[in-house]
């Protein structure tokens, strides 16, 4: 199908980003480009993928295509035409009509952005307003199609609604009904699926595959996954450090990719179908305008030689896809699987962390409550029964809102579990975190998702490690500031860290200091929630592996939330599936993922993503999430296509194989035949 | 163990520290710099006026009262024949004094409780912010006549009524600068630590939310400054002998028609240093990147 698309698109393109240079000026007062003779075009109806590290400028050149500038930036050479139209030299006015109607826009996190205040009809009419000429009158009617369009369930009572009141899900898909309001041409999309859950982030790419077939439309989807861009883009480019290295038909750039840089990054992505961790990039990305001469990539490039950093390298056209780099055509790919990393557990037969039929609830029983005899409603979370071996790792795995958080919380003494027992070899978890003696209070450490929030914004790296140490060990400023520079070498970090605040540190590097500071009370157990998710693929890698080696060298135990299966098999020992506060399957990850499945975790396993643009998810059900699991019966019941009467009313039994564990009234057998065989494990490049 | 070689090639150019960034950002407003340079003229005259009052500031002369503005006494003269330059000198120091005290205590226990009310949250916070509301609708000057009539006008319990009053305006402000930062992951990860609560309050909260504090306790010293002067005004503040703008002010009054200096000068002199004060908390605002305008109150 592509072949034919990509010959009729070379012919007209719409959108045409010719030699395109953009620049601003820094702190120092000196005028650096962020955006480097970036030169590409995008035919009618036609997807192009932007992708690369963050920082890379992607998201730069998105909004360049709407001639949106960030302050202070500059165009410093080239054009950018939409239909022959220099977007930089239109008047204000027609620039306004053109955003959001002919040309629109999805940003990062659009759904979150939604107006809070605002009923979801109030937002749509907004839309409308500015962006078609339809009289208001018929704002309704067409607010209704716009839902439907993007398949909402009734759409009517969803005009009714406030943001907060839908999923994750479906604000993305009312932000994508919002951009679709202007009848766009041109759909730009940054980062559309980045903090959806694997199900829920299968269900918007498949939205957004069938709208550009339904409406012709032409997008622009940059994101940092390679594997949302090979679902949605025939063409691929590649930034690094502000230019575009590589370029051409997702098949040629995902399957054959040519430049050393594509190449890491594609290697750097866990996968379901191999064994132990994938090789990390090291280095990061170039400084804004630190480079000026040389191929930006020379000092992370594994083939680096001496021409490679005195002259610029040359944008090779090779059979129609364009490659920027000196040794372009001459460079052979290793097979990949002989870089993964494989490390040996050390796990022992020790048990470290008990779960019993753990109960924790949101709900508190008020007074009305008590006077009226109100039941309380069904606990968020119920029946866990987990062990975690001392040295093991225990993934915790399911969409959002299925309690992986929750059960931290409740280990973590923050929200303390209701019912049931948790216990740290003798001692007791159930009491909340404040009643914990110090030494308790040590050995349970916590690492988060996002370290921008999990650092304080005004405390140095040493003001960071020293409270720890200071609260555990009670150590004087002078041996604070030692141990402190040991965590910051323990985490591959050097001494000068230490006065710098996170502000001047980047992602890879704030979660090294999230973990050094969590290693400074020298903890039996870490819980790490979704550790990695907001970094990007090369940077992961490498986080993941200090992660593992860390555990080596100290023994750790990890309780670890991840929604990406292949990060989860990676690194993980053993694996409990939740649906809805319940496990459904649990066991060593060999077993659980490619044993017998649970259907929830076969549905998880059929939507996980590949960087392969012929690999195709599959995915069932709706992504609406439901607002409390079942009273009775299994608590997938609503959503499994096998469920039968029984389901409903009768909780299922555990049914093992093996190690494997597996919640369901169905036998194993009749598992295996009725789910069909398994698609997704295979080898991606056979 | 493969040692992962960062940032090393990267020149460790350690960047400018906030508070010089600020500063930076305050030399560049105009009107900030002016109002800044009168407030430290202000402050550095409060304090050496002692040394440079050319008269005696209570020596009262019988044969020169209300004098016009002239080469020996360049304000003129009060009914009193006392030397209005060297009045009204001295006539700031009480009013900076118990206004910089009394800001320095609404400052810290409004914001402390601000802090641990944001912090804590819940039906506390609900209750106790009714209860501050209920006492932001006291008309507070009429209140404050009440309390120093009944205790007296002491220094100290200038100090401490004024102080009080004004931290229930700081409190408000501060609670809605602390309310951002309280979901955030570093104050839930202070929690599992262990932390106590008046550790996450003070290291956790306190450096996020002491821009906004320090931008409130320039405004709120700006208004105790005009509220101080109209207790003098009133009768309530400075007792007499001792100069002091409100006073002066409130004993000339009558001659305004005759000797509109006696008023003039401490009147300019009350008002440049509170337009001063609020230039500088203007800009010092803008400078940290907090809008007042966005502010609560
Ligand atoms: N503070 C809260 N109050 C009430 N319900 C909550 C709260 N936090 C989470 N929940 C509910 O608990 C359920 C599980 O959430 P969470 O543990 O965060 O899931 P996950 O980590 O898998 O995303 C969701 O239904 C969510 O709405
Ligand atoms: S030009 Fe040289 S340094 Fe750059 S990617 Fe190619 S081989 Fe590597
Ligand atoms: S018990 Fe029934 S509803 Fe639950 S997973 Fe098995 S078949 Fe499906
Ligand atoms: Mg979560």
């Amino acid at each position: 199908m592509s072949e034919a698309q990509t010959m009729n698109t070379t012919m007209t393109p719409m959108l045409d980003v010719d030699n395109f240079t953009l620049g601003y000026t820094n702190a120092e007062g000196r005028l650096v480009s962020v955006l480097r003779d970036v030169s590409l075009q995008v035919a009618p109806g036609e997807a192009l993928g932007l992708v690369g590290e963050s920082g890379c400028g992607k998201s730069t050149l998105a909004l360049a295509m709407m001639a949106f500038l960030r302050s202070g930036s500059q165009v410093q050479n080239g054009t950018i035409r939409f239909h022959e139209q220099d977007l930089f030299a239109l008047k204000p006015k027609m620039l306004q009509s053109l955003r959001g109607g002919r040309i629109g826009l999805i940003p990062q996190n659009a759904g979150q952005s939604l107006t809070p205040t605002l009923k979801i009809d109030a937002q749509l009419y907004e839309a409308l307003k500015l962006h078609s000429d339809l009289p208001r009158s018929q704002w309704r009617q067409r607010a209704i199609e716009l839902l439907q369009q993007v398949r909402l369930p009734a759409p009517e009572a969803m005009l009714e609604r406030y943001p907060h009141q839908l999923s994750g899900g479906q604000q993305q898909r009312v932000a994508v009904a919002m951009a679709l309001a202007g009848q766009p041409e041109l759909l730009i999309l940054d980062e559309p699926t980045t903090g959806l859950d694997v199900t829920t982030q299968a269900h918007i790419l498949e939205l957004l595959r069938t709208l550009r077939q339904e409406l012709g439309m032409a997008m622009v989807f940059v994101s940092h996954d390679l594997g949302a861009v090979a679902r949605i883009s025939e063409r691929i480019a590649v930034m690094y450090a502000g230019e575009v290295i590589e370029l051409g038909s997702s098949h040629q750039v995902l399957l054959q990719p040519t430049h050393p840089y594509t190449r890491a990054l594609l290697d750097a992505i866990p996968r379901l179908d191999a064994e132990g961790l994938p090789p990390s990039l090291p280095g990061y990305p170039p400084k804004v305008g630190s480079i000026t001469q040389g191929c930006a990539f020379a000092g992370r490039c594994p083939h680096a030689q001496p021409i490679c950093s005195e002259q610029d390298a040359p944008l090779a056209a090779l059979s129609g896809h364009q490659v920027r780099c000196h040794l372009a055509g001459e460079l052979k790919r290793p097979a990949s699987d002989s870089k993964v990393v494989q490390l040996p557990v050390q796990s022992s037969d020790e048990p470290l962390l008990m779960l019993e039929q753990v109960q924790i609830s949101y709900h508190r029983q008020g007074l009305m409550d008590a006077l009226l005899q109100r039941p309380a409603p069904v606990a968020t979370v119920d029946g866990i029964d987990l062990q975690l071996n001392k040295g093991e790792t225990l993934a915790l795995v399911g969409e959002s809102g299925s309690g992986k958080s929750t059960i931290m919380r409740a280990i973590s003494g923050i929200q303390p579990a209701r019912n049931g027992q948790i216990r740290l070899k003798q001692d007791d978890l159930n009491l909340p975190v404040e009643q914990r003696s110090k030494a308790l209070k040590r050995r349970v450490q916590m690492i988060f998702q996002n370290p921008d929030a999990s650092l304080n914004p005004r405390h140095t790296v040493f003001e960071i490690l020293q409270q720890p140490l200071k609260l555990y060990f009670g150590l004087n400023h002078d041996a604070c500031r030692d141990k402190a520079a040991e965590l910051l070498s323990l985490v591959r970090l050097a001494p000068h860290y230490l006065d710098r605040l996170p502000g001047q540190l980047s992602g890879g590097e704030k979660q090294r200091v999230a973990i050094a500071r969590c290693f400074a009370g020298d903890p039996d157990l870490i819980l790490c929630d979704e550790v990695t998710s907001a970094l990007d693929v090369s940077v992961q890698a490498a986080v993941l592996k200090l992660l593992k080696e860390l555990q080596q060298q100290r023994g750790v135990t990890y309780l670890f939330i991840a929604h990406d299966l292949a990060v989860v098999k990676a690194i993980a020992d053993q694996v409990a599936v939740l649906y809805q506060g319940r496990i459904c399957q649990v066991g060593p990850v060999s077993e659980v993922f490619t044993g017998h499945h649970h259907p929830y975790t076969r549905t998880l396993l059929n939507a996980v993503l590949e960087p392969d643009p012929n690999h195709q998810p599959v995915i069932q059900g709706d992504d609406c999430s439901e607002q409390y699991p079942p009273a009775r019966g299994c608590a997938y019941q609503r959503r499994c296509p096998l469920a039968e009467p029984r389901c409903k009313e009768q909780l299922p039994p555990w049914k093992t194989d093996g190690g494997n564990r597996i919640r369901c009234h169905l036998e194993l057998d009749a598992l295996a035949t009725l789910i069909d065989r398994p698609q997704m494990i295979k080898a991606v490049n056979a | 163990m493969t040692a992962i070689t960062m940032d090393m090639n990267t020149p460790v150019t350690k960047p400018a520290s906030r508070w010089r960034q600020v500063w930076s950002n305050l030399r560049r407003s105009p009107s900030g710099m002016i109002g800044l340079s009168v407030l430290i003229f202000h402050l550095l005259l409060a304090l050496l006026a002692p040394w440079l009052a050319p008269h005696d500031w209570t020596l009262q002369n019988g044969y020169q009262i209300l004098q016009a503005p002239s080469e020996a006494f360049w304000f003129g003269t009060d009914h009193m024949g006392r030397d209005l330059l060297s009045r009204t000198m001295m006539g700031g120091r009480e009013a900076i004094t118990v206004t910089m005290l009394g800001t320095l205590l609404a400052v810290s226990w409004g914001g402390l409780v601000g802090m641990t009310l944001g912090f804590v949250g819940g039906r506390t916070d609900a209750w106790l912010m009714r209860v501050i509301d209920a006492l932001l609708a006291i008309p507070w000057l009429l209140f404050l006549l009440l309390v120093i009539a009944l205790v007296g006008q002491q220094t100290w319990t200038l100090v401490l009524t004024l102080g009080f009053f004004f931290g229930i305006a700081v409190v408000r402000v501060v609670r809605g600068a602390t309310l951002e930062y309280v979901p955030r992951d570093f104050v839930l990860a202070a929690r599992t630590r262990g932390e106590s609560r008046l550790t996450i309050v003070v290291r956790e909260l306190l450096p996020n939310v002491l821009d906004a504090l320090l931008v409130e306790a320039a405004m709120r010293w700006a208004w105790m400054l005009l509220a101080f002067s109209s207790l003098s005004f009133l009768g309530f503040g400075v007792v007499p002998p001792t100069p002091d703008w409100g006073l002066m002010i409130a004993d000339s009054r009558g001659m305004i028609s005759i000797a509109p200096w006696a008023v003039i000068f401490p009147a300019l002199a009350l008002s440049t240093l509170i337009i001063s004060i609020n230039l500088t908390a203007d800009a010092l605002a803008k400078a940290i990147g907090l809008d007042r305008a966005k502010a609560p109150v």
